[in-house]
Formats: C-alpha cells, sequence, structure tokens
C-alpha cells in the first residue's frame, strides 16, 4: 500500500487503476464507439426569466439542448461483454427489440429498453449467469418536457456484485400514457423506489402492489418533480428591495 | 372505564367505523389496558410516532399487534420531506453542495462526496482533482464515519435503555464535531467538498488535533466493547433480533453494515474505489450472525478501521504542506477567497487586491463564476461512495446547463427502512425498536 508521507497519485498508480479490474468505470475511458448527440430541446437566452423584458440583447440566442446518442459497439471492456449477453439472452427469448439503444457516456453504460420488455429483462439480467445483476441500487425518474412523446424516464440503476460491474436502464413513457411496469416482483427493494417515483412524477408503475404516495401527503395535487410543477417560494423583502422567490430570479440557463 | 373515569389522564376515546380508537399521551396506560379488555379482541393496531423517542426520528410506525406480538409492521415516512432535490434544480452546480449536504445530516461530507464526484464525472475531471483534496476528502469522510456511528450506537444504545452508551457516545461525537468545526468552520452542513476539490486548505494546527483525537480515541473505543460487547442486558436484547439473511438483503437492496453483518465483506471503499481509496490500509468488517448484535460489532469494528484510515490520512497531509486543494482549471475552480479579518471571517483582501488591482482575467473568472458558474456537459452520472449506512449515490443529471437538470440521491436510510416489515413482523413488539436501531436510518437522508 503506498501511504508514505507526500506520495503523489504517480504514474504507476494510474496504470494499476486503469489495468485493475476494481475499478470497472476507469476500464472504458478510450472506448471505441462514435458518439452521436441527441437534440431535446431549445435554450432561448442567455437568462432563465422571460416575464421582465430583454435588457441584456441576449434574447435572441437558441441554442440546442443535447445530450449524448446512441454509442456503437464496440464499447470497450467489460461493457461490450454485458451488451453481448443481453443481446444472446433476449434474442433466446425472442425479444430481440428490447434494447431501443446503448449510450455508453463518462465510462457509464446505459441500456434504452422498451417498456413493454422491461419486466422480462429485468428477470435476465438478474438471472442470467453471465450477468447476475443482483442487486437494483433504486429508480429515479426524470422529466424532458421536450422529448416528445417519451417524456417521462425511469432510470434504473443495476449492481452486478457478482462481476463487479454496474450498468444503468432507461425506460421512458409518454406525459399522456405514463405507464411503466413495476420491476417489484423481480426486485422487491424497487417498492418504495417506485413509489418514490410515482409521488414526484406520476409515472404509474403497473403491478406495483401498493402505489402510493411516499414523501408528499397522500391528497397532494400533482407531481412535485416534474418539469412544470413550479418550485414555490415567496419573495423576500428587505430594507425596501425585493428579491423574487428561487424560479422567478433572473439567472443563467 | 368507571374505574378511570375520573382520572385527568385517561386516554381520550372515539369511536369510529374502524373500531375504538384511543390517542395514548402518556401515563394513561390502565385506560388503554381497560377499555381494550372490553373490546374482547386480541388484535390492536399501533400508531407508534412520528413524535417518538424511540423511532429513531420522525418515522412514524403502524404496527399490528396479537398481545405483545407484532404481526404487521408498515413504516409511514415523508414527515421530514423538504424537497431538497427539486430545489437543486434552480441553483447552481456548486450551491448544490449547501442542499445536498443536508439530507442525510449525521453524515454530510458523504452527501456532499458523491454529488461532487457525479458532477466531476461529468466534466470529465476526475483525474484531475488535487492530491490534497483527495487525502482531505478521505479524512473528513472517515471521521464522519467515526461521529455517524457514534451517534448510531449511542441513539441505539438510548432506545433499549444503556443511558450510559447513549452520553459516551455523544461525548466523543463532539469531539469530531469539533475537528470538523476546526477544518471547515461548521459543526454540520459543512457544503465544504466542492466540484473540483474543497473550500478550504487545511487550517494551522489542524493535524496536531487530529492526532490527539486518535489517540485519544484509542483509550476511548475500548470503553464501548467493555460496556456492551459481553453485557448479557444487551446482548439478550440485541442477539437474534432484527435477523436478515444475505438473500433478504440484496432482494430488498440493503447494504452497508446490514449487508455485511451477514458476512458478505462488499465495500464499496474495497471493490469500486473513489477519492483514492485504493491507497490506504484497512479491512472490511464483517460478522457472522445477521441480527442486531452484528451490527453493532460491525460498527464498532468499522469505527477502528477509520481511525486506521485517518492516521494514514495525517502522515500524508503533513507532507503536503501549502499543495492545492482546488483544481488548477479557472473555469471550474471557485474563485472566491477567504480569510479572517479584524471583524471575523469574510472576504480575503489578498484576493480582493488581486482580482481589482493586479489581474483582469482573475476578475473575469471570478464574476462569471460567482455570478453564472460552470456549465456541465450534458449527460448522466452515478457515483455511489460507501457512507456508513451503505450505498449512497447522486444520480446527476445535466442538461448542458449551468444548474443540476436533476438530481436525485439513492439514500440507503431510504431503501434500508424496507427491511422494518421483515425484520419485526413475528417478534415482539420491544424488538422494532432494536431492529430499527440496527439498520440506522436517518430520516433527513431517508425523506431529503
Amino acid at each position: 500500500m503506498t501511504d508514505e508521507p507526500g506520495k503523489g497519485p504517480d504514474k504507476t498508480q494510474l496504470e494499476q487503476r486503469e489495468g485493475g479490474t476494481q475499478d470497472p468505470s476507469l476500464d472504458v475511458v478510450a472506448a471505441g464507439g462514435a458518439q452521436t448527440r441527441e437534440v431535446i430541446g431549445e435554450r432561448q437566452g442567455m437568462f432563465g426569466a422571460h416575464d421582465s423584458g430583454d435588457t441584456s440583447g441576449y434574447g435572441g440566442l437558441r441554442r440546442p439542448v443535447e445530450l449524448p446518442g446512441a454509442s456503437t459497439p464496440p464499447y470497450g471492456g467489460w461493457m461490450d461483454d454485458v451488451a453481448g449477453a443481453i443481446a444472446t439472452a433476449t434474442r433466446d427469448q425472442g425479444i430481440e427489440a428490447a434494447v431501443e439503444k446503448v449510450i455508453v457516456h463518462r465510462g457509464e453504460i446505459t441500456f434504452f429498453i422498451r417498456r413493454e420488455h422491461l419486466l422480462s429483462v429485468a428477470k435476465l439480467l438478474r438471472d442470467d449467469e453471465a450477468l447476475r445483476f443482483e442487486l437494483l441500487s433504486g429508480v429515479s425518474g426524470v422529466h424532458y418536457p421536450g422529448d416528445t412523446g417519451r417524456e417521462l424516464h425511469a432510470v434504473y440503476h443495476l449492481l452486478s456484485m457478482t462481476h463487479n460491474r454496474r450498468i444503468r436502464l432507461e425506460v421512458t413513457a409518454p406525459d399522456g400514457d405514463p405507464h411503466i411496469p413495476s420491476v417489484c416482483a423481480t426486485y422487491p427493494t424497487a417498492d418504495w423506489h417506485e413509489r418514490e417515483t410515482f409521488d414526484f412524477f406520476g409515472i404509474i408503475f403497473d403491478g406495483h402492489p401498493a402505489l402510493t404516495r411516499i414523501e408528499m401527503p397522500d391528497d397532494w395535487p400533482g407531481h412535485p418533480q416534474r418539469k412544470d410543477y413550479p418550485l414555490g417560494g415567496i419573495p423576500v423583502e428587505y430594507k425596501g428591495g425585493t428579491i423574487p422567490p428561487p424560479d422567478q430570479r433572473r439567472s443563467y440557463n | 372505564m368507571t374505574a378511570t373515569s375520573n382520572d385527568p389522564y385517561a386516554a381520550t376515546e372515539t369511536e369510529t367505523t374502524q373500531g375504538r380508537v384511543f390517542t395514548v399521551t402518556g401515563q394513561d396506560w390502565d385506560s388503554v389496558v381497560s377499555g381494550i379488555a372490553e373490546e374482547h379482541d386480541d388484535k390492536v393496531v399501533v400508531n407508534m410516532g412520528p413524535q417518538h423517542p424511540s423511532t429513531h426520528g420522525v418515522l412514524r410506525l403502524i404496527l399490528e399487534l396479537e398481545g405483545e406480538t407484532v404481526t404487521e409492521a408498515r413504516c409511514g415516512i415523508g414527515y421530514l420531506h423538504t424537497g431538497i432535490e427539486k430545489n437543486m434544480e434552480y441553483r447552481s452546480w456548486v450551491q448544490g453542495v449547501t442542499f445536498c449536504t443536508r439530507m442525510d445530516y449525521l453524515s454530510p461530507f458523504y452527501n456532499e462526496a458523491t454529488y461532487v464526484l457525479g458532477v466531476e464525472r461529468l466534466l470529465d475531471i476526475e483525474d484531475q482533482i488535487p492530491e490534497k483534496a483527495q487525502v482531505m476528502r478521505v479524512m473528513l469522510m472517515e471521521l464522519n464515519r467515526i461521529s455517524s456511528h457514534l451517534v448510531a450506537i449511542a441513539t441505539g444504545g438510548m432506545e433499549i435503555g444503556a443511558l450510559t452508551v447513549m452520553t459516551i457516545g455523544f461525548r466523543e461525537r463532539e469531539l469530531v464535531l469539533d475537528l470538523f468545526e476546526l477544518i471547515t468552520g461548521l459543526r454540520m452542513n459543512h457544503a465544504f467538498i466542492r466540484p473540483g476539490g474543497v473550500a478550504q486548505d487545511m487550517p494551522a494546527g489542524a493535524l496536531d488535533e487530529i492526532r490527539d483525537f486518535v489517540a485519544l480515541m484509542k483509550k476511548r473505543l475500548p470503553e464501548y466493547a467493555d460496556l456492551c460487547n459481553a453485557n448479557p442486558i444487551f446482548k439478550a436484547r440485541l442477539v437474534d433480533v432484527g435477523h436478515l439473511d444475505l438473500a433478504g438483503c440484496l432482494a430488498l437492496g440493503l447494504t452497508g453494515p446490514v449487508l455485511r453483518s451477514t458476512g458478505y465483506p462488499w465495500d464499496l471503499r474495497k471493490s469500486q474505489p473513489y477519492s483514492g481509496y485504493e491507497d490506504y490500509d484497512f479491512e472490511v468488517c464483517t460478522w457472522d450472525t445477521p441480527d442486531a448484535y452484528g451490527r453493532f460489532r460491525i460498527r464498532l469494528a468499522e469505527m477502528w478501521e477509520s481511525l486506521k484510515i485517518v492516521e494514514q490520512c495525517v502522515e500524508r497531509l503533513a507532507g503536503l504542506e501549502g499543495a492545492p486543494v482546488m483544481i488548477g482549471d479557472k473555469k471550474i475552480a471557485w474563485p472566491s477567497q477567504l480569510a479572517i479579518g479584524s471583524d471575523g471571517m469574510g472576504n480575503s483582501l489578498d484576493h480582493i487586491r488581486h482580482i481589482m488591482g493586479e489581474s483582469m482575467e482573475a476578475l473575469i473568472h471570478h464574476f462569471k463564476l460567482v455570478t453564472e458558474g460552470f456549465r456541465v456537459p450534458a449527460g448522466q452520472a452515478y457515483v455511489p461512495v460507501e457512507s456508513p449506512r451503505g450505498e449512497l449515490g447522486a444520480h446527476v443529471v445535466s442538461d448542458g446547463g449551468t444548474k443540476p437538470y436533476r438530481a436525485h440521491f439513492r439514500d440507503p436510510s431510504f431503501t434500508n427502512l424496507q427491511a422494518t416489515s421483515v425484520m419485526s413482523e413475528g417478534g415482539m413488539i420491544a424488538d422494532v425498536i432494536v431492529a430499527i436501531a440496527s439498520i440506522d436510518p436517518v430520516m433527513g437522508g431517508v425523506d431529503r
């Protein structure tokens, strides 16, 4: 162990880390595949607030909001093994269409799963010997109002302790039909996580044993983490000046 | 009921469609018992909390009892929900640290660290964090693990009536908080770990204080072992209570001491190291009985391991005097510097002289970073850390803007609390308290 005083993270240590199997994220920094971009919206002007008149001259600025798009194989390192195992297992079950796209970004791999196939994919991810993702770390939601037809994203972080790997699943649903099947039967830990995502985003997890609000009061209207739900707050007055609530302040966007 | 009808302390009772409901306020045991006896029904539903000294915070338990046996246990949470994740979407990336540090208030440095590691991964600057900042992060996190485990043991002891464990636990925790105050300026809610490094360099004399603390802890930690390890009352309350095996842990997503009490040595510091943990010499503590007693012993042993890591950090920091604690990239590094003036802590006059009189570029960087903040490339990252309670991870999403598009925290308290039902159903009501204390949930982290 290198705990001498004053010793920096020298080259040998970095090489050890890159060569080692302990940190899976570092093995694939130089992954092969090309990265596309996916436009999900447009950023207007320079400042977030739009109601106070444009005195900056930046009001006409239009910039696309781009997320990392689909990657093409090879993804690098163990990621190809996982992608290959998923491809084989889905083919065996006749659900090749389950994986919509794969994104490799910053050493993390994301599989976009079509919602109708989520349950079968979750089961084979847990049970397939080459995959063995025993632990579901959690379910998180993201709301992309500009991603038309697939505004609501449920994000699942999976951990394989057997192989020491992490992957991410992303499942989308449109605002008009916010249904995603519940993975509770495969991963019982999803119970509270799905309740939380329902509470904050209004995603209805079909088949969940008791999908009720968990953080907000039972009679709360709306789903607070959605982008169309205001943060709220009251203006603060001090010595004649007024500071508007945070979501109405002028700030860079 | 006639015997207690004149009792000013009697529990108030109301008839509802679901049966008779007693509102218990204390010293009213007689009236409740006689009321239940009249019902000729063994089944009672007890609402415990959210304001209750033994539920480990503002946790509400709904317990269905037959006699003293729990047949169903359910948790009600959300009483401490403050919308921290939503608030972070309206503040800059650096300001986010100030919010997330307040979630799990017993382990603030872990909240900061997992968020900051996620932001740094998105910025693609993971390799550029100065060594001294990394060592300081590890040292603060390990000191924090000690203070957090001390509270876990202390409050767990208090809840079963072992008040001495409580008093000595908080006595030592205070010493850790003094160190935090010395280094960060605050006892809790530090907002000290920032994207790119840490907020301040170590103050003069801090290393000596930490060495004194480590030496003192080595004398004090054996007191806990002497008091508890073989104490027959303590063991009678903890052994075989809150049992959960490895399969149960994985299915329910439990990590941390609960998972390690099954004997499985899973610790992210070893298996997926971050912040340079691979450079430190320490052991992963496990136990062979997956019960409350095993979790207590693991917490005790982990404090020794944390002391070992802190010692190694102090040694390394002694050789890093004057080294930078913030990334060199001036487009990310927080520019403002603080200093002690005649009227207390405030803006560093040297820094103001530098930006106002010497460097136009420094002024621009200062202005841009303080007003606009930096932009983080679009994408998402999840970099979990091993918090005292298990896997704590921040799912950080950026759309390329100056503010987090979404920050979601996978808090181990939230996930682990789901095990309440399986740990306590079929057991005695008194064991529910022990089982929950062995999970050690922090409601600030559960509800966020």
